[in-house]
Formats: C-alpha cells, structure tokens, sequence
C-alpha cells in the first residue's frame, strides 16, 4: 500500500519532471519556432502601436483574436481576408457607433493613423500559421 | 473557532459575498446584451461588462481563499495568526485596488488583455497585497510548533499564484507571445495551483468533517495534486494548440489535457471515500453538502466538460466559440466558488456561535443555486454547439449566427434568476450568523462542541 512518503516524491517528483519538460518545450516556441511562425522580422512600429491600441481600448472584450476573447463580436483573425481594409477602416472611424444587425460597437473614432496602425496589426494576426484554425467551412471545402 | 485571529476571516467571506452579487450583476447585464438589450451600452459597453464580470470573479475568489487561510493556518498551525492588523489593511488595501480597477474600466482605463485587464499601476499595489498576505501566512507558519501538510500544500498553493502573477506583468510587442505568457498567469493559476489551494481546503474540510485519520488525507492529497500538476503544467498546451506556436503542442496538449480529468475525478473520489468511511455523523449538513457538491461539480464542470472539447480536432472547430463559456461557468462555479461557500458553511457557525446549519433557507440556497447553474450551463451549450455548427462548418456569418442562437439567452437568464435566487437565500442565511465572537472561541474540539450544543 502506498506510503505518505512515496505519495510526496510522486508529487515533487513528477511536477519537478513536468516542469522541466514543460521549460524546455517553452525554450525551443520562443527561441526557435513562434519568430518564424508569427514573422516576427515584420513586427513593424505600426503593427505594434495597433498592438498597443487593441489592448489599450480592450478590443478582446467582445471580438476574439486567434480565437481568444469574448464571443460578442467577430473573430478578427483573418478580418482583413473577409472584409478587405476600406471596410475595417469605416468601421474604425466611425464617430457613431457601428451596428450590425443591432449589436452596438463602441464609437471609438479613431484617427486615419490608428486606423492603418490597427490594419496593420490585423494584417500581421492574419499571416500568422495558426496550424489550421479558423477552419475553412464545410460549404468552403 | 480556536483562536481569536481566525475572526479575521469573517471580513473577507463579507467582501466576498458583496463582490460576487458585483458580479452576478455584471452577468446579467452581458446576457441581456447577447439577447439584443444592451441599453447600458453608453455607460457600460459589453467589453466593460465583461471584464468586470471575470475580475470580480477572481479578485473574490482569491478574498475567498484568503479569508480561507486566516481561518486555516491557525488552527493548523495551533497558534494566533502573525498579525491581525495586517490582515485587516491588507483586505482594505486589496478592496481598494479592486474598486478603483473597476471604476477604470468604465473609463477605458485596462490593459485588455483577457482575464488580466487591471491597469499597470494596480498590478503593483496588488504585488505589495499579496506579499503582505503572504508575509502574515508564512510567518504564521514560521512561528508555529506545528506545521501539517494541509498548511503546507494550502500555503504553497498561495505562494504559486503569487509567483505566477508576474509573467503576466512581461509587455510582448508580439500577439502570440503576449497569450503565450498570460496562459502561464491564466491556465497554470486555475488547473494548476489554485487546484493545490482547492486541495488543501478540502482536505481540511474533510478531516474536520468526515473525522478521517489526518495522515490517510493527507496522502491522497499528495497524489491527487501530483496528478494535478503533471497533468495540467502540460496540458497548457491546450492553449497554445492555435496562437501560431508550434504544432508539437497539439500533441502534448491533447495528450496531458485528456489526463486533466484525473485530478478532478481523484479530487471527487477523495472526497466521497472519505465521507463513506466517516466515522461521525456531523451535524453541519450544509458544509458537507457543499464540500461534497464541490468535488462532485468540479469533476463534471472543470473535468468532464474541459475534456470534451480539448481534443485538437475539436477544439479547431470549438476555439472561442460559447462552447469555451460553457465549460468556464461550471468549472469555476464547481472547483471554486462551491469550495468558498464550503469553507464559509464550516466557519460560520463556529465563529459566531450561532447553529444555523441545517435549514431549509440553506438547503434551498444549495440546490436552486446549483440547478441554476446547470440551467446556465445547458443554454451555453446548446447556443455554443449551434454555434459551431452554423457558424464553423456551414459558414454563416457571425452576427447571423448570433441572431439564431439569441433565444438560448432567454433561457440563460431564466436559469440565472433561479441561480440568483439561490444565492440570496445564501446571502440570507450568511448575514443571519451576525459578526464573529469572542465567546465563540472552543477548548474543546469543534466537532464535540457542535455535538454537545446541538443543531
């Protein structure tokens, strides 16, 4: 029957194991893999000030980005594919709120700068290899 | 109640009570926004609804763990606690900070980052919180004769989060490193080391109330933690399956994800093990029934339904859909919050002296809240399944979809009122205990004395 003794090294003993594992997984993304996957050489001051501005007015709070988020507005992954710039920016400059089918987005205005700073940011999300998702629909297979 | 200083805890099961109507609030207003009636968008857009829903979620659950440990830690380590006085400016502190992060975020004053929205400043001050916090526990610890494993894994547990707070402080110019290292902050805190607070508190509720040898607890709470962590430091992958990280974390993450029930299903044996082999019949029905409802509901909640779209496969199609809500309400309705209410249900009537531990208010309380809940989180599911469908397979537009899947919000918020309700009747009985007392304070065990006083 197991001892208490045995049952403390099957704790530290697997979490140290795990964690050192888990470490070197994390070394290998960070150093050798996610630069190359997100093209990291293509962050540009722009696509990191639209960063800056996504967080700043917690956009996250209803759309989802690399399906992270809310689920009251759309995932914005790909948004530059489906709806193309002079759309996004529209919505964007808005000084009214935008609302598509009722659902309100909040009028943030912002200016010609933010707005390409923020497409820039979605054009980047967009070339990012997310190992398959969003999946294409069935209807588009 | 053994020691004067355990009152202390009282004040953070208040300010845990309050906040968590904050939040219930707050969830009311995002549901009627998914039904179409977002009247409030002027002075609280869905975003600010939103974040102060999940942070309220967890700054009251950390006052519960908390309020958990001033009560735990002493009469573990059979001494006062550290200093009274500390803990008192450090929840004052700590409710301060909160109040102003979420008066921030109706002016658009957050960092946006999901779960981890408190301003930059405030992430400080909460660092110095926490510390004190900590600084109280550890010294409590450090003077005490005594030191159990329940202390120790409970304050491990504390120590951890804190620790795990700080990736999260890091500023990525990069989306995917940015998620990458919130998840060490988000994932690693909620299947990772608050289910190492979640065992040490039900250990030591399960000694208290099942009256099982110390010693036999205690060595399943080793593995069942063990279990935890190997499972769960691996199965971050879970998040890193789709935020342009490498694909070797399809592999690992559905492997040591599909294992993440384990803990919880260890969690919920322990628990209804222990309670079969109990030697005692304890009178306090209301704690053991949360006790036990908290296992169980973890299980199904955080276990069950996190598995069942872990898979890569499926969570391809699932990924920040309202399947992720579903599974996020009972899992931390389960795992959490009932193990709050568990410790409050024990540590109530035993410091104020007051029996009120087997009523109808409070078993109504129990089962109204928990139907709700399960209501809640049928209509999550049903709407984030139809989601998927119409949306990640037919290809319908999002805002199409949404129209389709609006009426499952009417039922979510029927399930949510009955949920409601059941917390008022909560709420009722809580208040009706009054304030802590000194004349509360026992020589003899607490389980005898509940015996010899009587329901």
């Amino acid at each position: 029957m197991l001892s208490k003794k045995q049952a403390r090294f099957f704790f530290f003993g697997g979490t140290i194991l795990v964690f050192i594992i888990f470490l070197g997984m994390t070394w290998d993304s960070i150093a050798n893999r996610i630069p190359e996957q997100t093209h990291a050489d293509a962050l540009t001051p722009e696509v990191v000030a639209g960063k800056r501005l996504w967080d700043k007015n917690n956009c996250m709070g209803c759309h989802t980005i690399f399906g992270e988020g809310a689920y009251y507005a759309p995932e914005l992954t790909k948004v530059i594919e489906r709806r193309g710039e002079p759309y996004i920016k529209s919505v964007l400059t808005s000084p009214v709120p935008w609302a598509p089918n009722g659902r309100k987005m909040v009028a943030y205005g912002f200016s010609n700068e933010e707005a390409e700073n923020l497409i820039a940011y979605f054009r980047w999300i967009g070339n990012v290899d997310l190992n398959g998702f969003p999946a294409k629909p069935d209807i588009e297979k | 109640m053994k020691y004067k200083s355990q009152k202390v805890a009282y004040w953070f099961f208040v300010a845990c009570m309050v906040l968590l109507v904050l939040q219930i609030t707050y969830g009311f207003i995002m549901a009627f926004a998914h039904l179409g009636y977002d009247g409030l968008h002027a002075i609280t857009p869905f975003n600010t609804a939103r974040a102060v829903h999940t942070n309220l979620l967890v700054v009251w659950l950390l006052c519960g763990f908390m309020g958990a440990a001033y009560y735990i830690i002493p009469e573990e380590s059979k001494r006062e606690l550290y200093s009274i006085k500390l803990a008192y400016i450090q929840l004052i502190s700590f409710l301060l900070v909160g109040v102003i992060a979420i008066a921030g975020y109706h002016v658009n004053w957050w960092e946006g980052r999901k779960f981890l929205e408190i301003p930059r400043p405030l992430d400080y001050l909460v660092v110095i919180n926490v510390l004190a916090f900590l600084f109280n526990i550890l010294m409590t610890l450090w003077k005490a004769k005594e030191r159990t494993t329940t202390a120790m894994v409970l304050t491990m547990g504390l120590v951890f989060a804190a620790l795990l707070y700080l990736p999260g402080m890091i500023w990525f110019d990069s989306q995917t490193l940015d998620s990458f290292f919130r998840w060490w902050v988000v994932h690693l805190w909620v299947e990772g080391v608050w289910e190492l607070i979640m065992g040490g508190i039900l250990a030591y509720l399960l000694i208290k109330i099942t009256g099982v040898d110390r010693e036999v607890i205690e060595k399943w709470l080793y593995v069942i933690i063990g279990l935890t962590f190997i499972s769960g430091i691996l199965g971050t992958g879970h998040h890193y399956y789709y935020i342009g990280t490498p694909n070797y974390w399809l592999i690992v993450g559905g492997i040591f994800s599909a294992l993440e029930p384990l803990a919880f299903l260890g969690m919920a044996l322990f628990a209804i093990t222990m309670y079969m082999r109990s030697g005692r019949n304890h009178p306090n029905k209301l704690a053991l029934y949360w006790t036990m409802g908290c296992a169980i509901t973890a299980f199904v909640g955080a276990g069950l339904l996190g598995a069942a779209h872990t898979l890569p496969q499926v969570n391809l199609y699932t990924h920040g859909t309202l399947v992720t809500a579903m599974h996020g309400h009972m899992a931390f309705w389960g795992a959490y919050a009932m193990l709050i209410f568990a410790v409050i249900s024990y540590a109530m009537p035993l410091m104020t002296g007051r029996k009120i531990y087997n009523n109808m208010t409070g078993l109504l309380a129990f089962w109204f809240s928990n139907i709700g809940m399960i209501g809640m989180t049928l209509s999550l599911g049903v709407a984030g399944v139809a989601q998927v469908y119409l949306e990640r397979k037919l290809g319908l537009s999002f805002m199409q979809v949404q129209k389709e899947i609006e009426v499952h919000f009417f039922v979510m918020i029927i399930a949510a009122t009955l949920f409601s309700t059941g917390i008022t009747l909560y709420l009722i009985n809580f208040f009706r205990y009054g304030k802590p007392k000194d004349e509360a304070i026992l020589s003899e065990t607490e389980f005898e004395s509940l015996q010899s006083q009587g329901a």
